[in-house]
């Protein structure tokens, strides 16, 4: 018969429709909208009914891996001082795709030699693409990339060049947004900490050995 | 007795099929690194034709040119046209090249041969400035007509010129911001040509394209003596596909002869590919078909990697990772295609949100693993940038083997059946499978015509021989049958996702460290994959500098336009916006 190609297309709309109210009822008692379980299980595999996401009154939990604009990652020793990560060795402004990276090297007043600590460090926010190249490339873990997606502003002449004040973040921020990363990291450096003490010590033991060696020759001759 | 020892003799290279075959016309490339063959520009004709009918070479793939520019005199100086073919039953590509001097750059055109050819000569004419000699249409195609010079010749200049090649030198260690606007404001950023006025300009590209519409659409038979009128559609989203226009001219209702006329997302994607160093480019070809990014980055990473050579063979986990991105970008892209082609059918947006539900859950995917929703930017030379995440793996599966099978049937019943969709596309814009091959269109739209082509088995990459998958094909070429095959597909991907996601082995997911600059060596390259639109391919020369000599994309959606018109020629104008959603063009990849 013609027309059960079309019945059966309105059946699967129909169905779709039913749906978003059984889902509502199913969830009565509970909080299907504005609630983070919620929003879990409309982006399961078992998702039916209604499917969008009320933005800005929720928002979609953002993965780990989940990349928007860089941030710089500074520590904070026991007196209170901050310390960049960054040393300025220009990898990031070298590697970026857009080249959006603007980094002034410091020179010591005195000597005229580089000191690993940029005085300013720029991104323009409307060249990045986003790709995540600094962060991935940085050897000393000192750009990573921020989960902050809301940047809009009323002045991109005025506002839209991000400084290093802007840009830097505590390194326990970024061990908040990307625990799993930084326990990875901080695993490979105490790691590798270890090796280099060990390798010290093995070295302050040779060396204590050959002294003593040669001490002991020289005593002999 | 020294003297006598038979001193070895360094083995002569016997003469290839080809030299045999055209004494004189043809000889081998000997550059390091190069393969194939160069014709003599006379001669290519004869030679191509040989080629196609009898040695059945019948499926051009890619049609370029490379600019090899000097300052030094003594230097090369000269500009290659290069020709990859294929043939449709399978196997490895024949190159074959020409080399034209820069100022008189004229080639014989291949277009009679393969129709397929018509857009990419179009495409070297505008930005190389190769006159193809018997081209029917030869006009810019991705610029505008009062367009200054041809933008990648090596010694063009744009007008934001900062250097030739990244990393600029003013970023570090004194970076200089500046916005660049404010140090080249609006208006004063363009140059004309010599002797141009912006305010005289008479627009002479419209006309000539009516010329050739004219032209094209002469041998049509008048029955009733009317009027023949040219209707524009576009350049504002004729059919929610970008800004795409066609020109077709119309006898009553018919469609008499059609243009597309594209390039307003034209941004030198080659251009600043060439800019960038190799690393650099992997974010943007994300940018070509923003729809399926895996693919592209998994495009070039073959070809870089074919050039590095076994240095960068990517780890098996690395693969398995690879396979099952670039198969889970396939089934999200043709769930879009299918989707909107339901939109240029009239279903206004129901289809299209079913499908996108299902999209969503794949990039949610996608962002978990590589960071971004579409901009995936995942691939490097020699493996993947990480590794997958704790528990995606569970997630993929559940997609895999629960809910798309599961939602795929039920886009298959919701509308495969209806009778509206049957009616408007049976038997509309069919394209014969002889029809198909010569003009070079891939993908879903080959195999629906009936040609079982698919890059995955004709000519495997990655790990591709590895899973059994059918591939699929369709007889009658019509928009119906395109529409089905992208069903037909969804399903061996599931199948293939199915079985990468049983074997995939646990390890490395790079071969060697990720550095941030990358070593090749000199030669050239031609990586191609399947991707969901059809054979995407990247054409790469490198000098063994830090930069790409030449970086060409072969798209899908670019050269699948070119059968547009044959399809459309004899149907009604109501017609023309379907044809083209089951062509599936995202216009990113077609204007570059």
């Amino acid at each position: 018969m013609y027309g059960i190609g079309i019945l059966k297309g309105l059946w699967v709309t129909l169905v779709h429709f039913v749906e978003t109210f059984t889902e509502d009822f199913r969830w009565i008692g509970r909080k299907r909208y504005y609630s983070e379980e919620g929003v879990a299980a409309r982006r399961s595999k078992d998702a039916k009914g209604i499917f969008t996401v009320q933005y800005p009154e929720e928002k979609l939990p953002v993965p780990e891996e989940f990349r928007f604009i860089p941030f710089l990652v500074y520590e904070v020793d026991e007196e209170g001082n901050k310390h960049d990560r960054c040393t300025s060795c220009g990898i990031c402004a070298k590697v970026c795709p857009p080249q959006c990276i603007w980094i002034v090297r410091t020179e010591d007043p005195v000597t005229k030699r580089p000191v690993p600590e940029p005085v300013d460090f720029f991104i323009d926010v409307d060249i990045c693409m986003n790709c995540g190249y600094c962060a991935e490339y940085c050897p000393f873990d000192a750009i990573k990339m921020d989960h902050d997606y809301e940047l809009a502003s009323y002045d991109r002449h005025a506002e839209h060049i991000y400084n290093k004040e802007k840009l830097s973040k505590p390194v326990e921020y970024y061990a908040s947004i990307r625990p799993a990363n930084y326990t990875r990291e901080e695993a490979v450096k105490a790691a590798e900490e270890a090796k280099k003490a060990e390798a010290a010590a093995a070295k302050a033991a040779a060396a204590a050995a050959t002294a003593q060696a040669s001490g002991g020759e020289q005593a002999a001759s | 007795m020294s003297e006598q020892t038979p001193v070895k003799e360094a083995p002569a290279n016997p003469p290839t099929e080809l030299e045999k075959r055209f004494p004189g016309a043809v000889k081998r490339d000997e550059r390091p690194g190069f393969e194939g063959h160069i014709v003599e520009v006379a001669k290519l004709h004869e030679v191509a034709a040989a080629i196609r009918d009898e040695m059945g070479y019948d499926f051009l793939s890619s049609v370029t040119a490379v600019d090899y520019y000097s300052e030094a005199p003594e230097g090369e100086n000269f500009i290659e046209v290069v020709y990859h073919l294929y043939k449709s039953t399978g196997g490895g590509a024949l190159v074959y090249r020409v080399q034209v001097p820069r100022d008189n750059a004229v080639v014989p055109s291949l277009v009679d041969l393969y129709p397929g050819a018509d857009f990419q000569e179009r495409e070297a004419w505008d930005l190389y400035g190769v006159k193809f000699e018997g081209h029917p249409d030869l006009r810019r195609i991705l610029l505008w007509e009062g367009f200054a010079g041809h933008p990648m010749r090596k010694d063009w200049k744009e007008p934001y010129f900062e250097e030739d090649v990244k990393p600029f030198k003013n970023r570090w260690p004194e970076g200089q911001v500046y916005r660049i606007e404010d140090r080249n404001p609006v208006g004063k950023n363009v140059s004309y040509p010599q002797g141009f006025d912006p305010d005289g300009f008479q627009e002479t590209d419209d006309p000539r394209m009516y010329e050739s519409l004219e032209r094209s659409s002469q041998d049509f038979i008048e029955q009733i003596d009317t009027e023949q009128v040219v209707v524009n559609l576009g350049p504002q989203h004729p059919s929610t596909h970008g800004v795409f226009r066609m020109a077709v001219r119309m006898h009553g209702e018919t469609i008499v002869g059609l243009k597309p006329v594209m390039g307003y997302l034209h941004r030198n994607h080659e251009q600043i590919g060439e800019r960038n160093t190799w690393t650099m480019n992997m974010p943007f070809t994300d940018r070509l078909d923003y729809l399926s990014s895996m693919s592209n980055n998994f495009g070039y990473a073959l070809a870089v990697e074919k050039l590095i050579g076994e240095k960068a063979a990517p780890p098996e986990r690395a693969e398995y990772i690879r396979v099952i991105m670039a198969e889970l970008t396939r089934i999200s892209n043709h769930l879009w295609a299918i989707g909107f082609l339901l939109n240029d059918l009239g279903a206004f947006f129901t289809p299209a949100l079913y499908a996108i539900e299902e999209r969503e859950l794949i990039l949610d995917i996608f962002e978990a693993t590589a960071g971004s929703r579409m901009m995936c930017n995942y691939f490097r030379f020699g493996g993947v940038a990480r590794d997958l995440p704790e528990g995606i793996l569970p997630k993929i599966k559940d997609l895999v083997t629960d809910r798309l099978p599961r939602k795929v049937e039920e886009l298959d019943l919701y509308l495969s059946a209806n009778e509206l969709v049957r009616s408007r596309g049976e038997g509309v814009g069919v394209i014969t499978p002889e029809d198909a091959i010569a003009f070079s269109a891939a993908g879903p739209v080959l195999r629906a015509s009936g040609v079982p082509y698919d890059v995955r088995r004709a000519d495997p990459y990655s790990i591709y021989d590895r899973f059994k998958f059918d591939v699929t094909v369709r007889q009658h070429g019509d928009v119906y049958d395109r529409y089905m095959i992208r069903i037909d597909e969804i399903y061996q991907s599931l199948s293939i996702l199915r079985q990468a996601l049983k074997d995939i082995p646990e390890g490395e997911i790079m071969n060697g460290k990720n550095p941030y600059q990358v070593r090749v060596p000199a030669g050239e390259s031609y990586g191609r994959v399947e991707g969901p639109k059809g054979e995407l391919g990247f054409y790469i020369v490198s000098t063994g500098k830090a930069n790409p000599h030449r970086y060409h994309v072969r798209a899908p959606s670019f050269i699948n336009l070119t059968i547009l018109e044959k399809m459309c020629v004899g149907q009604k104008i109501a017609d023309v916006v379907v044809n083209l959603g089951s062509i599936d063009i995202v216009l990113g990849e077609v204007d570059r």
